[in-house]
């Protein structure tokens, strides 16, 4: 794990991981909304299985709650990191 | 009075290939799909019918229970805008064994301390495909599934033709599911002597030694048939009864005097108000074991008396393979295909007769059925399950 994680490492990892789930690429960026991806509760918790793999940051149901785009969980997963 | 329940759709996803129709007509021209001692479905893509998104939420049982429900909701005509409100609908779907693939791929990670998939449980669960069928066509009245090992695809359908003759559902999709052509599986069947160290299907033949493994799926729309008529549907069949019954004998083993499998065909012969001598076909269970075809054999002898040595009794497991909990809602489909096309199917494969099996197992050929007076062919078809579960469905073409 590197030192400081950037944005720039998270959002690649991620979009990976959402076009991996069936989301069209050409949909993805970080303000729309996961509701609006058809991205629900279960890939979100794939997410953060992925995200804990990777950057070490543990993410729990309650942690994504508040968490509705790509770009929210990427500000998150840097800030914990 | 029970309400009437009629078949308006159904759908197959078998190793003979993608469609109810192709299963009967191939079955019925001798086909048969059974390759290196297993019947796969090795024509379905499961892009040819699911988003990738969808296809990534299910085990491949639920991919086939999904693509054969798709058909038979197609040919009872409710794609667009189904014909009853939700809470009226119903999902009711057999599986022997559910999700096993996800389960072992899962087992594997875990063994290797890699972190066991968020999506493990909703897609091994044995409910699964009735969760997605109900989700995908908004049945939002009784949905379960019935897990009764070979006898859940035809127990499903029972419990089915029960749900809309109570007045419970007006409409239920049901059927059975089955993709258990697995490591775990082929060994656990194999460890129990079940399987055909040959890998041949041969049903009611001498030589028999085990069933072989199959996969696919069976799907069937239900409707109380006053609806159905009122809506102009088409009607392929009618649900005319169905019995059901235990041997509470042995865990696999069959009664061997064919008990419990006889009270099952006299509880759907009574619940149909037919007699034995006006069944016109019996899909077998015919499974090609040493002890299910005798015990068979034997059932419908005590069930019909007399009548048994005149009916033409045949098995979809000749030219299939086993599809376990799916083998009860394919063979339902088979059946009402054969009765309405007034056809046997043959038993592939049954060429030295055992002494002891002295039914009409029509070998080799399908052979034309005509009933006395033109009348519509009457059917039953039986499914057995390990555990002794004994499911009989009597069901009549349109």
């Amino acid at each position: 794990m590197p030192a400081t994680t950037t944005p720039d490492q998270v959002e690649p990892v991620l979009t990976e991981a959402l076009i991996g789930f069936g989301t069209p690429a050409e949909a993805i960026n970080p303000d729309v909304t996961f509701e609006a991806l058809d991205i629900d509760s279960l890939d979100l918790v794939e997410l953060a299985q992925i995200v804990d793999e990777r950057f070490g940051v543990e993410l729990k149901t309650n942690d994504l709650k508040d968490i509705h785009t790509l770009g929210d969980l990427v500000a998150t997963v840097v800030s914990r990191a | 009075m029970k309400r009437e329940v009629v078949v308006t759709g159904i759908g197959a996803i078998t190793p003979l290939g993608i469609g109810a129709t192709t299963l009967h007509e191939r079955w019925a021209a001798g086909d048969c799909a059974i390759s290196d001692g297993l019947a796969e479905c090795e024509g379905f893509d499961p892009g040819d019918f699911l988003t990738a998104k969808e296809a990534r939420r299910a085990d491949r049982f639920t991919q086939l229970a999904l693509a054969a429900s798709d058909e038979a909701i197609a040919t009872a005509g409710w794609a667009g805008e189904p014909p009853y409100p939700p809470e009226a609908v119903g999902c009711i779907f057999g599986t022997g064994i559910g999700g096993i693939a996800t389960i072992e791929a899962n087992h594997d990670k875990l063994a290797h301390d890699q972190p066991v998939a968020p999506l493990a449980v909703p897609l091994m669960m044995g409910n699964a495909g009735a969760a997605a069928i109900a989700m995908r066509h908004r049945a939002k009245g009784p949905v379960y599934s019935v897990l009764s090992a070979c006898a859940a695809g035809a127990q499903a359908i029972g419990a089915a033709a029960r749900a809309i003759e109570s007045g419970e559902a007006s409409a239920v999709i049901t059927g059975g599911s089955e993709a258990a052509i697995t490591p775990l599986a082929r060994a656990a069947f194999a460890a129990l002597d079940a399987l055909s160290p040959r890998g041949i299907s041969q049903p009611f033949d001498a030589r028999r030694d085990g069933f072989v493994m199959g996969e696919g799926a069976g799907a069937l729309v239900l409707e109380d048939g006053e609806h159905a008529r009122d809506r102009g549907a088409g009607i392929l069949a009618r649900v005319r009864g169905y019995g059901a019954s235990c041997d509470a004998y042995h865990l696999t083993a069959p009664d061997q005097d064919g008990r419990g499998q006889a009270a099952a065909i006299g509880n759907a012969l009574r619940d149909a108000e037919v007699m034995p001598g006006e069944i016109d076909y019996v899909n077998a269970h015919g499974t090609s074991t040493p002890l299910n075809d005798r015990a068979e054999t034997l059932a419908i002898k005590r069930a019909f008396g007399e009548a048994a040595m005149r009916v033409p009794v045949s098995s979809t497991k000749s030219a299939i393979g086993h599809l376990l909990g799916a083998a009860g809602a394919v063979e339902a489909i088979a059946t009402i295909l054969a009765a309405r096309a007034r056809v046997a199917p043959p038993t592939l494969g049954l060429e030295e007769p055992d002494p002891e099996l002295d039914l009409d197992y029509v070998p080799r050929e399908a052979r034309t059925l005509a009933p006395a007076g033109g009348r519509h062919v009457i059917a039953l078809s039986n499914s057995f399950g390990f555990g002794g579960h004994n499911a009989v469905l009597c069901l009549e073409a349109q």
